[in-house]
């Protein structure tokens, strides 16, 4: 038998050369001694349960797959996907209904989106969040996002649908169970902001949730379907139609862009690159000639928190670049580090207190920062920061829609319907 | 996206050169592939300890005359006293407080409680006058019960060796005891994170109290100034003695200090810092570097009018050591590599080994040289250079940061 053959792990553990630079990354580390820390966790624990899977240690649970210890890493170690991929190899613990209600957000927020002004105020009420507590074990702390009464796509279909097919140029807008279900101005923010640079809004055929909490909380081979229907909708846009697909949480689109290939095996090179973030897709038509003209008087200062997917992304720097373009705009880009909700891992009751752990000193940033509001692209670290600091938050897209001149903006681009 | 300068590497030498060249107003991007080498600094930068024949160096300025033009010293020639007194104050601007003298080497004192000569010494460490020297006659060693990248004994060793009386003691509180139930991340920055709280820095010194005295130095494990020097500062104020902070196993709290300061000077400046992206692909056309392409980035290149190779040796993969050749993965550059690979190494240990000699071939000016020919917008800086073992002759910083400085103005000059 060839060993080299039989030993090697579908990551590349084996390039780790030990050095522990991802330890000092890592946000679950300095909170939770319980957590045996990425190195641990990642390519040493690999490497024994390659050899028996009896291995497995249940705590890697608890890391938050931020990836932060892969952006820190020298030597390209996938240490965050080979915790991930252990968890989907080896987890003998099942999924409980609590965390199949958290990972299935399209569900719950299709039925909830019906029911919306009941749901909101039932889960509002302090005996309902104490129930929830005792029974579901969802902290009690946590203010679950509003529901909608109407969906983003309703709303799209009866409003804009139609007008959409007068633009020169067509994207699809991946929008996400976020704006679909909780915060449906989002996605007409990001309309008005396209449709103004001469941008017609489209929908895919058909999207499910990315899957991101599906994946977090084991519901493996759900997600792997969700991940093949959407990128099978994506193919059919880029490849076919010809328009590049957009998304604005950037949770999303990483997930998309690489949690499919590298942990639920579904190939996506072919559409990759067309599997946008609203901002960047937006700065780059910028550096090709597009403008925006933006409104006179806007006097703001911004904060912006980088979530860690976003980093992972490394496209920060897109979304403070768009923001620094407004005039008036004074912004301070905070630290970059894990704002502690990591999705659903925040809203689980043992992990109540490491989720507030970790965020403590970014939400004392925030608080110092004496920022009108602040800005990010995720939107569960955009709920994170507003349960636990005094500042609203608000998405880049949503500032950009709010400081535009519109007509203007048509005007310089040439927009003529 | 466009930048006047595109820098591959954020470690010593990328962030060094990106500082000079945004301060003077010029755009610049670096692109680092993960976090750097920094993270295994003693907290000392070195200048030139030993000359390529072994003989120990006094006075690095002067020494280096001595080198030959392949090394990139002799390169820089005469303006390298300049370059280290520029290197030196850019440190200390960018919040790297240290001081040492380019024509004086200091010693500094290593995890192992030997001396080493050194260059610049970052103000929580102590650098001492010559090779046998003390910190102190009656030495108390503490350590952190339970930290097990701080050896106690070896450092008692090496001190008494040279004639000094040591204690070695382990003192614990409920802080760093918590950290102790996982003890493969009971690191230096992790007990360093935990120091920046001042009540737990209290509680650790009262401990300590009253153990220290009689003794006219206290020795600690660099496990303190995680972001800044507050920590140190308290504790030399704190305890009667002299407090003399011994560099751990990595990761180095200093080292992380210095890395973090040395990347917000660079972005206070307007700089972009670009973290865990790689570069895959570039366009040349001309003679010239057109355009880069990254994983992040992916079909959206990166366009600049100038690129910097400081993408670090082997560690950092600025090197990759193939079975017959090393290579320079990022553009494809000629790398000074012996034919032979039998000649590579020596198998004597502790003998300087001639790998750590092989790096990219470049012109007088640092241009990289690949297929042969010198390519006229790419310059090459720091320990992907070759030409020099930074490990034998212990010049890696300087090198690093005075061919940086070097290259960034002449960028500027054009």
């Amino acid at each position: 038998m060839n060993m080299q053959q039989v030993n090697i792990s579908e990551n590349n553990f084996e390039q780790c050369i030990k050095c522990t630079v991802c330890t000092v990354y890592c946000p679950v580390v300095p909170v939770n001694p319980d957590y045996p820390g990425p190195k641990q966790a990642g390519p040493d624990g690999e490497r024994l349960r390659l050899k028996r899977g009896e291995f497995f240690d249940e705590s890697l649970k608890y890391c938050l797959n931020c990836k932060r210890c892969e952006v820190a890493c020298p030597s390209g170690v996938k240490i965050g996907d080979i915790i991930q991929l252990a968890r989907i190899k080896y987890s003998k613990k099942k999924p409980k209904v609590r965390d199949m209600m958290l990972a299935n957000t399209d569900f719950v927020g299709s039925m909830a989106t019906k029911f919306a002004p009941l749901v909101n105020a039932s889960l509002s009420l302090k005996p309902v969040k104490l129930v929830m507590d005792g029974v579901m074990k969802i902290d009690a702390h946590r203010t679950f996002p509003k529901y909608s009464s109407q969906t983003f796509e309703s709303w799209y279909k009866k409003n804009v649908k139609e007008l959409q097919a007068l633009y020169k140029n067509q994207i699809s807008f991946f929008h996400g169970c976020y704006v679909n279900y909780n915060y449906p101005q989002l996605g007409k923010d990001f309309v008005k902001v396209m449709n103004a640079i001469g941008y017609g809004v489209n929908l895919l055929d058909s999207e499910k949730c990315c899957g991101v909490a599906l994946v977090s909380n084991g519901l493996i081979n759900q997600a792997r379907r969700q991940a093949e229907f959407n990128i099978k909708n994506i193919r059919k846009s880029v490849l076919s139609d010809g328009r590049p697909v957009v998304g604005v949480s950037s949770t999303c689109v990483f997930t998309m862009r690489d949690e499919y290939p590298h942990l639920l095996g579904v190939e996506n090179a072919d559409v990759r690159d067309s599997i946008n973030l609203a901002t960047r897709f937006i700065y780059r038509l910028i550096e090709g000639g597009v403008k925006l003209q933006f409104r006179n008087g806007i006097k703001l200062k911004i904060a912006y928190h980088t979530p860690c997917h976003m980093e992972k992304l490394g496209w920060a720097f897109y979304s403070t670049s768009l923001l620094r373009m407004i005039p008036g705009v004074e912004l301070q880009v905070l630290d970059s580090q894990c704002c502690g909700i990591a999705g659903t891992y925040g809203f689980k009751k043992e992990n109540y207190p490491v989720s507030q752990g970790i965020g403590a000193s970014l939400f004392q940033q925030i608080e110092e920062s004496g920022a009108d509001f602040v800005v990010t692209d995720c939107e569960t670290c955009k709920w994170q920061i507003e349960m636990s600091t005094s500042k609203k938050v608000k998405h880049p897209i949503s500032v950009l829609a709010d400081s535009i001149d519109v007509e203007a903006t048509k005007k310089l681009n040439g927009v003529i319907l | 996206m466009k930048f006047d300068v595109v820098i591959i590497g954020g470690g010593l030498a990328g962030l060094t050169c990106g500082i000079r060249l945004q301060g003077m107003g010029v755009k610049c991007a670096v692109v680092s592939a993960g976090q750097s080498a920094l993270h295994f600094s003693s907290g000392s930068f070195d200048l030139l300890n030993k000359l390529p024949d072994g003989s120990d160096v006094v006075n690095p300025l002067k020494s280096a005359e001595k080198l030959d033009a392949v090394h990139p010293y002799g390169k820089i020639g005469g303006s390298l006293e300049f370059y280290a007194a520029e290197a030196k104050k850019q440190l200390i601007e960018s919040g790297v407080v240290v001081s040492g003298d380019a024509s004086a080497n200091t010693y500094r004192i290593t995890p192992m409680g030997t001396l080493k000569p050194t260059w610049l010494t970052m103000e929580d460490f102590l650098s001492l006058p010559d090779r046998d020297s003390l910190p102190g006659r009656k030495i108390l060693i503490v350590n952190v019960a339970g930290f097990l990248d701080f050896n106690t004994k070896f450092i008692a060793d090496s001190f008494e060796k040279r004639g000094a009386e040591c204690r070695m003691i382990a003192v614990s509180i409920p802080e760093t005891e918590r950290l102790r139930v996982n003890p493969t991340e009971m690191r230096a920055p992790n007990i360093a994170r935990t120091f920046e709280n001042k009540d737990t820095l209290n509680a650790l010194l009262s401990k300590i109290g009253t153990e220290s005295d009689g003794f006219d130095c206290v020795v600690l494990p660099a496990v303190f100034g995680l972001s800044d020097s507050v920590s140190v500062k308290m504790l030399s104020d704190r305890l009667d003695c002299k407090v003399c902070l011994v560099p751990t196993m990595p990761p180095s709290v200093p080292g992380i200090r210095s890395q973090m300061s040395l990347r917000r000077a660079f972005e206070r400046l307007g700089g972009v810092f670009m973290l865990g992206d790689t570069v895959v692909k570039a366009d040349f056309g001309d003679n010239k570097v057109v355009r880069i392409y990254t994983e992040n980035h992916g079909d959206y290149g990166i366009e600049a009018g100038s690129y910097v190779l400081a993408t670090g040796s082997y560690f950092s993969k600025g090197l990759v050591a193939r079975p017959d050749s090393v290579a320079e993965p990022v553009f494809g550059c000629d790398v000074d590599c012996s034919a032979n690979r039998a000649d590579w190494y020596d198998v004597s240990f502790f003998k300087p080994q001639d790998y750590m000699r092989f790096g990219v071939v470049t012109d007088g000016g640092f241009h990289a040289v690949k297929d042969g020919k010198a390519v006229c917008n790419l310059y090459t800086i720091g320990s992907v250079l070759g030409g020099f073992n930074a490990l034998q002759q212990g010049c890696g910083a300087g090198v690093s940061m005075i061919t940086a400085l070097y290259v960034a103005d002449n960028i500027i000059k054009g």
